[in-house]
Formats: C-alpha cells, structure tokens, sequence
C-alpha cells in the first residue's frame, strides 16, 4: 500500500486526534517532499482542476462496473458519497496486482487526463480506476471531485508539520496561506526558506473565538474587554502590498474579483497594511440580509447593476500588518487606536466596527439581545491585552451569540435517510398553522437522538397517509422544535419564508398539534 | 404476491392457509414456523413454535416459556397435507430455510442467509423451488465481503495493536451470531477474552444445544488485572452507555455488515468498523436466486426495489413484499440484553 493511503487510512481507523498525528508524522518522516507538499495542498483546498464533469464521472465508473446507470443510481442514493460509491462498486472488478502510486504521480495522472481529448479521458480514467484498490480508488475520486475532508483540520495538519520541520505552528501556519501550488513551489522554499516578498497577496491565518461558555461576570473587569458586535457576514482579509489590494475569505478563498469597488476603495491604504473584518451587504451605515451578499459572493466580476442591487461593505476589527511590519504580537488596544487612525470614519466602504462602551455586564446582556435588531448575532468580547493568534483559541477572545430563533412546528412529510439511514426516515418536512390549515414551510436534519429517530421513523411507518414516490405524508400529529439561524422572504417557498441553518432542537412530546406556531408568528421574525 | 398460492402476506405475516401456520409471523398469529432466533423472526405470542432444536433454546432463553416443537434439518413434516422441511442457511446456528410443498408447489422462505461458511453455522444448502422468498438486506452490488479469515485477522491484528498499547478492546456485535463468530476466530494467545452478560447467556444457551464455542469468561468476573489488554464481546446496546467506564483505557469497534460504507461507521462513533455479515452479499444473493431455480421471486428486508428491478432486468419474476423484518440490526438489540447483566 502507498504511504499516502496508509495515512489516510490510519486518519480514518482513530477518532482520536493523538493518533492522527502519530500517523501524519509517520507519513512526514517517510514521504519525498513533492509527495508532502502535495498532501499539504490537498489538505489545504489546493488540488488540480477537476478533470471531468460529475455525470461523465458517474457514466463512465458504471461501465468499468458493468452495473446499469440506474443501479448506480440506487447505489448512490444509500451510500450518499459518488466516490465511495465508485470505489465499492468497483472493488470486485480491480485487478489482483494494484499499482501503488505516490501522491505525486497521481496528482500528475489527474492533471495528464484533465488535458486529455474527451474520448481519450474516459478510457485512460477506467483503466487508472481498475489499476487502484479500493482504498486508493476511493481517495483518488475524493481527490477528484474536491470535498475533500478526511477527518484532519487544518490546524491538526499544521501542528504535525511545526512538529516535523521544529518551526512554530504560527510560522507554519501563515507559511502554507496564500497563493502557491506543487506546481510552482518547493517545499523547501515554501516551509524553511520563505522569501516574504515573494507572494505579496499572502494572508495570516485567521484568530477565531470560541463561544462563551461561562457566565460573563466571571471575565472580570468589564473595561478590560473590547466589545463589538459579531456580525453576520463572511469573514475576511484585506491586504495592500506592492500597490495592490487582494480580499481573502476565511475559507481562504481570494475573492477580490467578486468585489472590484471594494477593492478600489482600498486603494487609498498605505502599502503594508493588511485588515481583519466583516465583509457585509451594507447600505447607509445598516446591515442588509444575509442573501444579497450571497449573490455578489457567487459572482466573478460583477455588472454595475449587481453592484448597485447588492451593496457591499467590510466592517473591520483589526490591524493585523501595518507599514509592512507584522502587529500581530501587539496588544489589541494599540491594533485598535492605531486602526482608528489608519481608517477613521473617512473612508467609503471600509468602516470601523463599532466598539461598545458599556458600563457593566448587565448593560452587555442587554445589548447582546438588542444586537439582533442591527443584523448581528450577539457579541464579540475581546480581552484589551490580547495578541492576535492563529486558529481557534480559547481565553482571550468569545463569541456570545444570540440564541437562535425557535419555533414550534409539526411533522407532516418524511423521507429514508442515506447511508446507514437508508431504511430509517429521517428527512423531514414540517409545517406551521395558517387559516386553520398546516402550511409547509421547512426542511430540518439532525437533533434527533438513535432513539428518537426509531421511534419518529415507527410513527412514521404506522401513520402514513399518502405516498409519492419517496415521500410520505404523514399524520399530523407529532411537534418538534425547529432552531434557525435567520429567516427572510422568500417567492419560491408556498409559506413566503426561507430559513437558514434550519434544524431540529427538540421533540416536543408534550406539545399537540393545535399548539405549534402559526405562520404570523413566524413571519414575526422577519 | 401470487393469487391463492401455498402462501400469502396477511397483515400478521406469511402465512400457508392450506396448513393453518405462519411463517416468522410479526404478530400474536397462531401456529408459527420459526426461521430463527433474531428478534425480528422470533416474536413473542405465537401459540406454538416449530423450528430447529437450536432456535427452540434460543427462543426459551430470549421469550420464556413458550410452545415448541422441534425438527432437524432435512426432516420432511406433514402438517394438515402440507410438506414442511428445514434446511440450513448458514446464517446463525439453527437457522433455517422453510421449504413449503403440496402437489406441484414448492416454496421457500430463507428467512436470513449467507451462502459462505463461517465456521459456526450449518453451512447454507441452495434448495431448488418454485417460488423464493428471499431477504435482499444487502440486495446492491456495493456489498462485497471479503473471505472471513481476512476479517477475523485484522479484527486479531487491532485487538494485539491495542494491547501492546496499553488498551482494552471492546467489540460491538449482535449477541446471537456474530459475537460466537467473532468469538471463534479471535487469537487466544493475545489475550483474556471476555463477554457481556447478554453474550455469555447466549453463549450457555448455545453450547448447551451443541454449538462449539471457544472459551470466554464472564466480564462481571474480571478483576482490573484481568483486564489489561484483554478484548470484550458486548452487544450494540451497550456502546455509549456506563458500562464501559471500567475498561478504561479502551478502543471500541463495531462488527457489521453496515461497516462496508463510511457513513455507517462514523455514524456509529466507532474507533473502528469492521466489515462482517451474517447475510449474504449481492454475489451470495444472485448466486442463492440462481440456484433455486424459482420462476417467481419475493423480496424481503433492505432493497427490494432495486434488487426486484434488477432481477427483472434479467428476465425474472421479481416483486417486493412488504414485511416487517429488520435485516441486519446495529441497535436493535432487544432492552432484555442489556438486563441480562451489567
Ligand atoms: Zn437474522
Ligand atoms: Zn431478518
């Protein structure tokens, strides 16, 4: 078995973190470089373009299975993932004598084929798919399609690779951001002699709160803390180097494209300044709906009229380079006042994100809850002392966020599950109350205990009133608690609402069907 | 299901009218044929029981008292004109197919089946019919098991890693059947073996109707010297509960069919999950149709539709029967089991 495979096996065989990193280490001490570079690129989003679409991916593997298109299609549906399905199916079909390649030379086959005429493609990839096992097929497709998550965060990669090469995990971390790819970097140049002027678009690794989990009493002097709102947008980083300004995502996504006025506005920064903030659909000094931002997020290279339409700004909390020098390592007073005077309230498109100044932690409670009326979702508090870290971190800085919005609705359509599921409805659709009659207005997962679901998927077996294909209506008898995150008018939706992040909270056993919520009461919400 | 056959779906199970008896009936019914001792097959109520001598301990042991009447393997029996024979199928000890026949009709119900030998159960006999009634659990062509030594040699391999760690290993798999397969096949030499109270009570149940199993001690037995790098049998039931608290340091891992698809195993919250089937594959199923040489076949348990389809696609008689069996169970596993002993 290659040693690639071997990692991501053992990542997969332990949900014990210690393990996963014995394993990378393992895979560190023994890999060529390109092979560890390449591992550092897929773990870290990097892969080459995907070669083929999803449906000649799924056309082309049911043939070298010799399984009908929609037998392949059944399978899918159950084992909820194409590339495992593609690998079990073909797993009987292989050849007895696998070829074990490293990382590398498949990273260079997938690219070869990506650049193959169509006809050409399909065979080179059946063949490349009968020569792999199981293990090595299923990790190639991930590899493929992207999605690729197997089990190890980033920060877990990160650690290992400070521990291997005995460089801190901050310089790691930042060394493996921004724009480089196998194709161009060495590992070497990359991980032990970065040149800092060599990629100027290069972000820092983002400092993330956790969310609060002890009374905000106990955080002591309140005049001790930064607080802000926590804002419902798209985290991001703003940079001007060498008189260019890149914008990154959190998703370490470079996304300046999608936002050429925001770029222009920050043109008037000084070279070497690099921003931590919010980026939000925003218009005269108030936060739009989450929705609009997603259009413009989705959107390369936007038309005035999209500009227009979906207004955007960034809301910006921190300093983390200025002058070309890293600030990280100062406290956040001095990032602060020295931000206040780079940005002042001059600037259009890039403002300052308010602090409150607040006299006690009653007062704070109280503004978390009136945060909601700005579009934010609570608070950020922010220890005055605190360095800028990198990755989650605990102690100097919280998230205490709003509880989500809830409301009490009934089940009335259910649907089998995936994978494990298969033969457990666990898909479901709810409804509230309008003109005395049930309006369906959302979709929910999850929540549910093992038990629970049991019990769920025998009500819904025995109370079953109509089918359409996999769908059943069911009894209106049952009342969960639905949790969202936010709500906001919606044509297509026969309620006239959609929901984000819907989920189920809780199996309201002792609640009747007459007392679920009604559509007023959720439109309430808007 | 064919008009005025031998055998008909009643909304209380399969049922052969001619004969007056029920066939692994779901409900208070009658008179039942019992395929085997699963929960799902062997339900509490029936007035009286027939089944292979093993499957009427096993079901003194999980229902009480009840009725049974035992018969072999291979033994034809008249009852009220109508022929009925148990043949195995090699799915646990004692389990068994029911051939049906009168006059010219011959039916089969394999209740739960896997045609590879597994060491423990009487291994699997195709038996010829006209009409097979078939389980289809595993009934699509992503579940392909690997020989059983394979399995049984990488179940040993993480048990031995986990000891020379420091760790204990706790295996979840359903108490009749798959735990005495793992049973059988574990290394004894890598250390104690153990056993959850639902799975030494089966196992006493088993041994005394003359199943062969290796040795296995009762956990509630086990002192924390004991303990040190030895494996523990324990039932799905038990994972997540506080039972396990005493076998700190410990690795747990599930043994199932379900296991082939990572969903499956992160759902289960696992360290690890080990491929192993008490049923049969998607090779074993269309090899099992095509050795009956039945013209019409009915589908029980897991993918019916697909598998019904497919069937049809090759030219057979396929339909769907809607029944209330499990197939193969991670968490079903009654609440008794869990009693049996903490
Ligand atoms: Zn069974
Ligand atoms: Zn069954």
């Amino acid at each position: 078995m290659s040693n690639w495979v071997t990692l991501f096996e053992a990542i997969e065989a332990s949900n014990k973190t210690s393990d996963k990193v014995k394993a990378l280490l393992a895979f560190f001490e023994i890999a060529e470089e390109e092979d560890k570079l390449w591992l550092i690129a897929i773990f870290t989003g990097r892969k080459p373009k995907k070669p083929i679409t999803a449906t000649e991916m799924r056309q082309w593997s049911a043939e070298a299975a010799g399984v009908e298109q929609w037998l392949f299609e059944e399978c899918y549906s159950v084992v909820g993932d194409v590339s495992e399905t593609i690998a079990l199916l073909l797993q009987t079909k292989s050849s007895n004598q696998p070829i074990n390649y490293s990382l590398s030379q498949l990273m260079h086959e997938l690219i070869r084929i990506g650049k193959l005429p169509v006809a050409e493609k399909k065979e080179v990839l059946q063949n490349l798919w009968l020569s792999l096992d199981k293990g090595s097929c299923f990790l190639f497709n991930k590899m493929m399609t992207g999605g690729f998550r197997i089990g190890v965060s980033q920060q877990l990669l990160v650690q290992a690779l400070a521990t291997h090469l005995k460089v801190t995990v901050p310089q790691i971390a930042h060394r493996i951001m921004g724009n480089w790819s196998p194709l161009t970097h060495q590992f070497q140049e990359l991980l032990l002699n970065p040149n800092s002027n060599a990629d100027a678009s290069k972000p820092y690794p983002f400092y993330l709160a956790y969310p609060l989990e002890i009374n905000p009493e106990e955080l002591g002097d309140v005049t001790q803390w930064q607080i802000e709102y926590k804002w419902d947008g798209i985290r991001c980083q703003l940079i001007k180097r060498n008189n260019q300004v890149y914008l990154w995502s959190r998703g370490e996504e470079l996304i300046s494209d999608n936002f050429p006025d925001l770029i222009a506005a920050a043109m008037v920064l000084p070279n070497g300044t690099v921003l931590d903030g919010e980026l939000m659909a925003w218009e005269h000094n108030a936060a739009l709906p989450f929705a609009l931002l997603q259009k413009r997020i989705t959107r390369h290279k936007p038309s005035k009229k999209m500009i227009a339409d979906c207004p955007c700004a960034i809301l910006i909390y921190d300093l983390l380079e200025c002058n070309g020098i890293d600030f990280r390592t100062q406290e956040l007073y001095i990032r602060r006042s020295k931000l206040a005077e780079l940005i002042g309230n001059e600037l259009p498109l890039l403002h300052l994100s308010p602090t409150l100044h607040l006299k006690d932690w009653t007062d704070v409670a109280k503004a978390r809850l009136e945060s909601r009326n700005l579009r934010a979702e609570g608070l950020m508090l922010k220890s005055a002392q605190s360095p800028y870290q990198s990755g989650r971190k605990r102690g100097d800085w919280w998230k205490w966020k709003v509880d989500p919005y809830q409301i009490d609705a009934v089940l009335v359509y259910a649907q089998k599950g995936h994978g494990r599921r298969a033969n457990f409805y666990t898909d479901y659709t709810f409804a509230v109350w309008h003109q005395q009659k049930l309006v369906t207005f959302t979709k929910a997962y999850s929540g549910l205990t093992d038990k629970e679901i049991e019990m769920v998927d025998q009500f819904v077996k025995k109370n079953t009133l109509e089918k359409f294909g996999p769908v059943r209506t069911v009894k209106p008898e049952l009342v969960f608690e639905i949790g969202f995150e936010g709500i906001q008018e919606s044509a297509r939706h026969k309620s006239g609402v959609a929901l984000r992040f819907p989920r189920i909270l809780k199996w309201r056993t002792d609640k009747k069907v007459e007392d679920a919520n009604t559509l007023d009461e959720l439109k309430r919400l808007l | 299901m064919q008009e005025a056959g031998l055998i008909q779906l009643s909304s209380k199970g399969l049922y052969c009218a001619e004969g007056d008896f029920f066939i692994d009936p779901w409900y208070p019914a009658g008179k039942a044929i019992i395929t085997h001792g699963h929960s799902d097959h062997a339900r509490i109520g029936q007035s009286a029981y027939l089944a292979h001598p093993t499957t009427c301990s096993v079901m003194k042991h999980r229902l009480g008292e009840v009725n049974t009447q035992a018969l072999n393997y291979e033994q034809e029996l008249m009852i009220n004109g109508v022929g009925v024979t148990l043949f195995p199928a090699g799915h646990i000890p004692g389990s068994a197919q029911v051939r049906i026949r009168k006059g010219k009709e011959t039916w089969v119900v394999s209740g739960d089946y896997k045609c590879h030998a597994d060491g423990l159960s009487e291994p699997y006999v195709p038996v010829t019919c006209n009409h097979f009634i078939s389980e289809c659990t595993f009934g699509l062509p992503v579940f392909h098991w690997q020989p059983q030594g394979e399995v049984l040699a990488s179940i040993n391999q993480w048990w031995q890693q986990n000891a020379v760690q420091g760790l204990q290993s706790v295996i979840f798999a359903y108490a009749l059947g798959k735990a005495q397969r793992i049973l059988n096949g574990l290394d004894p030499s890598i250390g104690k073996i153990f056993g959850h109270g639902a799975v030494i009570a089966m196992n006493q149940t088993l041994h005394a109707a003359g199943v062969n199993l290796a040795a296995c001690q009762a956990i509630n037995q086990a002192s924390k010297e004991d303990l040190k790098g030895a494996i523990i049998i324990a039932p799905p039931a038990a994972s997540g509960t506080p039972w396990l608290n005493k076998f700190e340091p410990y690795r747990t891992a599930f043994a199932s069919g379900w296991m082939a698809m990572r969903g499956s195993r992160r759902w289960q919250a696992a360290d690890r999950g080990f491929v192993l089937s008490d049923h049969a594959d998607w090779k074993e199923l269309n090899h099992a149709v095509e050795s009956s040489g039945a013209e019409n076949i009915y589908l029980t348990h897991g993918y019916k539709a697909a598998f019904a389809k497919y069937l049809q696609s090759k030219g057979k008689r396929a339909f769907e029967l809607d029944t209330l069996f499990e197939g193969e169970s991670l968490n079903h596993s009654s609440e008794k089991e869990l009693e049996a002993n903490v």
